[in-house]
């Protein structure tokens, strides 16, 4: 208990923290133009005429055009957390803003997004705006350059979960004994430069799925200790730039290289400021005030502390919750989201909804170009939940249509790593009369394989 | 321990980057040859078979002039035939909507069924009308023509008559001449594209990208495959689509008898440019059966590319027992239409589940960041 009220006593540079609430800014800024510039806005939330929900949130919806003043509101917002202007206000608006983004359609669901979701809650409870910030200047009472340590390993665990989950990830027996996905994804990438042609060979492949894991798992300790930081760094900027070019993963890697520059000593960082100041016009000694932010045991502190303590508890329980489903993680994807399950599948599904007018018994086809866009029928195809959502939103469609009594039923192949095919769905099951819950979906048919991992 | 990690790490990675200076890039091994694949796709099929279909055109043109100069019953019945052999040649090139094709959206004024017969027959006789016009679609191409010569009458002579009428006749044949004109100068105009310029165009985009040749045209053959030849020809005549069959929307409905063929033509080649055999059928070259049994990366015994010629096959034996008229076999029995499109969806599932999963080409492509 002492050396844990001792821990909490201990206190740092605030440097590390402002470079890391500038970048992250900085980032989020440009992604938020980078989505918008292509168009992406418009394609992805406004063209589509239905959105799939995820579950217990399906009231979130885009906001037709005002879904551009939602992308407007989180752009400034990045921008004012950039620069520390009533970062508080700042960083909690960016984090509604962009969670309310990311919950209005889960086809566009990605690893990525939920990264920077919880990644922004955190520095809700972070004095990262207390430094070289808009607000640290003009008011020198809120201003410190010494803060409590743990608010910088905050930023560190969270980094090293993300990382070293990935990697436990990865441990699986498509990964390592198949090479797979990166098998079927690596050699049809041989017109890349200098590495391109590497890919014919199998044992390159095989490097790349042993080496990738062997990565997410020690990348934490590499940049923990001061001996290996270096190194592990250029791992990052190797491991991370090979990413960026073999597969279109936009700003992540970008964004991963420079958070994992927290890990570097307060000197390198305000080194960093420094030049910055002199960049931007600022006098550096503006910042230079000797003063130190406390931990102090009150209300809200401890309050803060217990969040954070469940807040990360969640992150180290939650990928494993899929332990409570028996059936096979990859097929299934019940309990696969927010798991950091990063780029472990080639999945690719087909289906064919059949709708059936009980009181005609006549029956037909969908259409799901009718509905849906290319992208959102490549997801549904092959998310058991996507599908039923899916298939009530095809009901209450017909039923508008002077349909009665109307089932749907699926015809549903899947592959996933290179297996053939399979029928997904049973396709004898109304899926009409399935509802969505946390239970195993008990339509969904076996998988043919066993796919031995965590 | 970790240190040892790191040095396994790094020991993997000094050798990547050691063996990347001392291979010849580009040849050899499992590393398939994209660049022969489009080269024989363009130069022993798709090429060939615009130059056949032109050629088919042509005559066609020359039947329709002796046809409208003199209107009788032997210039129509030779009409027919050339209507007919070039309705055959369009459904080898029907698939290959890249390009100049795609451009002008060839297929939309080319075949576009059902026609709209009424629509046509007052344009035709007000004489003002726009090919041109994309509202126009629906009454031209071989559909139109598919009327013009069987949909007018019941008999031949009715028929004629409508060609040598006083009042109205100069219409229909000018008509017929603007509509075949139309198809001729559509057809040459993406055959001289392909020979002057987009044949080499075509060929050298061999990377992987999205936007490359090999990734653009397989997701055209695709949507060809499903849109066209599955749903087209057999699913939405066979009402799969709407609950209660539609025997009017199968293809060339006025001549009636050739709907069969016409499609049996088009599952034969759809099938044929799989296998990349020559459009003179002398000889085969690279296509997606060898692109796949070169990745065959995947655990089953059996090879994906047998699968999807077997499926192919067993699609053809189900539509083999089909009338010659699909219209009379959906009123007659539609249940051996709704199984023969059963059969052509799993096609469709092996081809762009199966398929593209070891081809790695992303059907649809969607231009958004990937996890």
């Amino acid at each position: 208990m002492n050396r844990l009220n001792s821990y909490f006593h201990k206190t740092t540079s605030a440097a590390p923290l402002a470079v890391f609430r500038i970048t992250f800014g900085v980032m989020m800024l440009f992604g938020i133009i980078r989505f918008w510039a292509m168009g992406w806005i418009d394609k992805l939330y406004i063209q589509p005429d239905f959105f799939f929900s995820y579950y217990g949130f399906e009231w979130v919806k885009p906001l037709g055009s005002f879904t551009y003043i939602l992308f407007f509101v989180c752009g400034l917002s990045a921008l004012f957390v950039a620069i520390g202007f009533k970062y508080r206000l700042a960083i909690i608006t960016f984090f509604v803003s962009f969670l309310y983004i990311e919950l209005m359609d889960k086809t566009t669901y990605l690893n990525h997004y939920y990264f920077i979701s919880v990644l922004s809650f955190l520095l809700i409870f972070l004095p990262a705006g207390n430094y070289f910030s808009w607000d640290a200047v003009r008011n020198t009472k809120i201003t410190f350059n010494v803060i409590p340590k743990w608010n910088i390993d905050a930023v560190k665990l969270l980094l090293a979960i993300v990382y070293f989950y990935a990697g436990l990830a990865k441990l699986n027996s498509d990964w390592l004994i198949q090479a797979m996905p990166l098998k079927i994804w690596l050699p049809t990438t041989n017109d890349l430069p200098i590495i391109g042609h590497l890919f014919q060979y199998e044992w390159v492949i095989y490097a790349f799925s042993w080496s990738g894991a062997l990565y997410d798992l020690c990348i934490p300790f590499l940049l923990y200790y001061k001996k290996t930081r270096t190194w592990g760094f250029v791992f990052v900027v190797v491991f991370h730039v090979l990413t960026a070019s073999l597969f279109p993963i936009g700003m992540f890697p970008y964004i991963m290289i420079v958070s994992t520059l927290i890990f570097f000593d307060a000197s390198f960082h305000q080194k960093i400021l420094t030049g910055l100041s002199s960049i931007v016009g600022i006098k550096s000694n503006t910042h230079h005030v000797e003063s130190i932010l406390l931990f102090k045991p009150s209300i809200w502190n401890k309050l803060k502390v217990a969040t954070l303590v469940v807040f990360f508890a969640l992150q180290v329980i939650v990928p494993f919750r899929h332990l409570l489903y028996k059936q096979e993680l990859f097929w299934t994807e019940q309990g696969y989201r927010f798991s950091w399950r990063v780029m472990l599948m080639e999945k690719a599904g087909h289906a064919q909804f059949k709708i059936v007018d009980g009181t005609t018994d006549r029956w037909f086809y969908v259409d799901n170009s009718d509905f849906l866009t290319s992208f959102q029928e490549k997801q549904m195809a092959t998310q058991p939940d996507f599908i039923l959502e899916y298939a009530h939103y095809l009901k209450k469609h017909f039923s508008l249509q002077k349909h009665q009594d109307i089932s749907v039923f699926v015809d549903s192949f899947v592959a996933l790593n290179g297996r053939r095919s399979t029928r997904y769905i049973d396709s004898n099951i109304d899926l009409t009369k399935e509802q969505e819950s946390f239970a195993h979906k008990t339509w969904i048919l076996p998988f043919n394989d066993k796919i031995f991992g965590l | 321990m970790k240190m040892k990690k790191v040095i396994v790490f790094f020991g993997l990675l000094s050798i990547l980057v050691a063996c990347g200076s001392d291979n010849d890039p580009g040849v050899g091994g499992d590393n398939f040859n994209r660049k022969a694949m489009l080269e024989n796709w363009a130069d022993n099929i798709i090429i060939p078979a615009y130059e056949s279909t032109a050629a088919k055109i042509q005559v066609l043109k020359t039947a329709s002039s002796t046809f409208t100069d003199s209107p009788n019953e032997a210039n129509l019945s030779n009409l027919r035939t050339a209507w007919l052999d070039a309705y055959m040649a369009w459904q080898s090139v029907d698939m290959f909507e890249i390009g100049k094709a795609e451009q002008i959206t060839l297929r939309n004024f080319m075949n576009v069924y059902p026609l709209d017969a009424d629509g046509m027959q007052q344009s035709l006789l007000a004489g003002n009308y726009d090919l041109t016009s994309v509202n126009r679609q629906d009454e031209q191409g071989f559909s139109a023509l598919d009327f013009l010569l069987y949909g007018l009458a019941s008999s031949d002579a009715e028929i004629i008559a409508f060609y040598t009428d006083a009042a109205d006749g100069d219409k229909y044949t000018t008509y017929m001449t603007d509509v075949v004109d139309r198809m001729q100068m559509l057809t040459n105009s993406v055959l001289d594209d392909w020979k002057n310029g987009y044949r080499d165009t075509f060929v050298s985009r061999d990377g992987t990208s999205a936007t490359e040749s090999v990734n653009s045209f397989i997701n055209d053959y695709m949507f060809y495959y499903e849109k066209f030849l599955r749903a087209g020809k057999i699913g939405i005549p066979a009402g799969v689509f709407s609950g209660s069959p539609l025997s009017d929307r199968v293809e060339a409905r006025f001549r009636g008898d050739v709907s069969k063929a016409l499609f049996l033509q088009a599952l034969d080649a759809t099938q044929d440019f799989f296998n990349g055999i020559h459009f003179d059928s002398q000889g085969d070259g690279v296509s997606l059966k060898h692109y796949l049994d070169d990745l065959n990366s995947v655990k089953d015994t059996e090879d994906l590319s047998v699968l999807i010629n077997t499926q192919f096959d067993l699609a053809r034996s189900t539509a083999l027992n089909l009338s010659e008229d699909l219209g009379s076999q959906i009123e007659t029995d539609n249940t051996l239409m709704t199984k023969t499109y059963d059969e052509l969806q799993k096609v469709v599932v092996l081809m762009k589940v199966d398929m593209l999963q070891a081809l790695n080409v992303k059907v649809d492509y969607v231009d958004a960041d990937g996890d």
